[in-house]
């Protein structure tokens, strides 16, 4: 199970952010994503899920294009981008559920409730998202995370808007799907408790 | 599959149960539409018959772009849009739950309130049978076309107009059968079963070739 990179060339407008980016990505490693603001971070996480066209380059799931092969790896793809993709008319259960439905897991009423609880939520299972803090919504769209079967995490930007607690809880919950033999991917500013030789740091500064 | 097409549909008309204004705003437009041409031409029953098929007909098409909008562009602006692309599931299904849950709204609801726009035009009890079976097949087209033009200016500035000028073009032979229908059924010896069968084949070509496009165009949009 690998996720590998090659020669990946994207550019915004005239824009060349980054080109001839190679890495790889194995079953229990995690890549840290530094850059300054606009060195492509977002772009270069959206065009690994296929949600931005690179003007270069192969990215390889398995050993197969992702382009080609979009069934099987978005089964295993796990993508919180700044956006939570949450309705704010429904309540958090609600939200989960059909998020879980979109990506063809089934998730009952009393799963979510455990999600949501662990990220500091019960008690508000019924309250619609739009009547919660900007922290409590995020809460709730990373509390999918723990729904999720999914074996590679994309995460952009996941602590922002969080406070410390939630920060703590966040960190183990990604240290522990890696420990576990997954993957994941992330742009943050903050520091992750994770052993040095599963940690892979790619940085996009040196092309700007 | 079956399993996630189901459940994008109920979220999205839950989603109108939570917010009614959406689906009354298209429903009123339509009848006020329709109500102000006796006001602004004639009273006369033989002019008002001439005009109702035009009139219901137009009227219902304007009514079907005022929502268009909508369609995606709340999936868009939170981010559940690229959650979308991002499931396993064929996207042109995903598309098509969400033009049905479009359609339940906004193009049902005017088939239901037709036979109020026909009593006003002095139609008769068999013409006003007609007028609702052709928005019954009609409407689901406009829905699912304007669900491409919908797609494809996603995130545009200005969008909403733009979208008109896009799918109204694409509205014509809809309109030119679906009036003609009712024009033939007020003469009454005109057989009908021609406007039937070409409205019903405008909607099996919508309901193989739409959901494909809209999906291509959404992807294009999101990129």
């Amino acid at each position: 199970m690998t996720l590998s990179v090659n020669q990946l060339q994207c550019s915004r407008g005239d824009i060349c952010l980054f080109e001839g980016l190679t890495f790889e990505l194995s079953a229990g490693q995690l890549i840290w994503l530094e850059g300054k603001n606009g060195s492509g971070k977002t772009t270069l996480l959206r065009s690994l899920c296929g949600l931005f066209l690179p003007d270069a380059g192969t990215i390889k799931w398995k050993g197969e294009l992702t382009r080609s092969s979009e069934d099987t790896f978005y089964k295993d793809l796990f993508y919180l981008g700044h956006q939570n993709a949450l309705k704010l008319d429904l309540n958090p259960v609600e939200n989960l559920q059909v998020l879980s439905r979109l990506a063809g897991e089934s998730v009952s009423e009393e799963q979510a409730d455990e999600a949501l609880s662990r990220f500091g939520l019960s008690g508000y299972e019924e309250t619609p998202v739009r009547k919660l803090s900007q922290g409590q919504q995020r809460r709730v769209a990373l509390s999918r995370l723990l729904l999720s079967k999914a074996s590679l995490l994309i995460l952009d930007e996941p602590f922002v808007a969080l406070d410390a607690a939630a920060v703590e809880l966040l960190q183990s919950v990604i240290v522990t799907q890696v420990e576990q033999g997954g993957m994941a991917i992330l742009t943050t500013h903050q520091a992750l408790p994770i052993p040095e030789e599963k940690l892979i740091r790619v940085s996009l500064d040196r092309y700007v | 599959m079956f399993d996630s097409f189901l459940a994008l549909l109920k979220r999205d008309l839950l989603l109108a149960l939570r917010r009614r204004s959406d689906i009354f705003t298209v429903l009123f437009f339509f009848i006020i539409v329709v109500s102000i041409f006796p006001l602004g031409i004639s009273f006369e029953k033989a002019v008002l018959q001439k005009i109702a098929p035009g009139v219901v007909w137009v009227a219902a098409l304007l009514a079907s772009t005022l929502a268009l909008e909508r369609i995606f562009a709340n999936d868009y602006a939170d981010g559940t849009l690229e959650q979308m692309l991002l499931t396993p599931q064929p996207l042109s299904v995903l598309v098509f739950a969400k033009t049905l849950a479009h359609w339940l709204l906004t193009g049902l609801p005017l088939v239901l309130i037709a036979p109020l726009a026909g009593l006003q035009y002095h139609l008769s009890a068999s013409t006003i049978g007609t007028l609702m079976l052709v928005l019954l097949i009609g409407t689901p087209i406009l829905s699912m076309i304007g669900a491409i033009g919908a797609a494809l200016t996603l995130g545009l500035r200005g969008g909403g107009i733009l979208v008109s000028l896009l799918v109204l073009p694409l509205y014509i032979p809809v309109l030119v059968y679906g009036s003609g229908a009712i024009e033939a059924a007020m003469q009454g010896d005109v057989s009908l079963q021609p406007y039937y069968l070409l409205l019903l084949a405008f909607l099996l070509l919508a309901l193989v070739f739409t959901p494909l496009a809209t999906a291509a165009s959404l992807r294009i949009s999101v990129e």
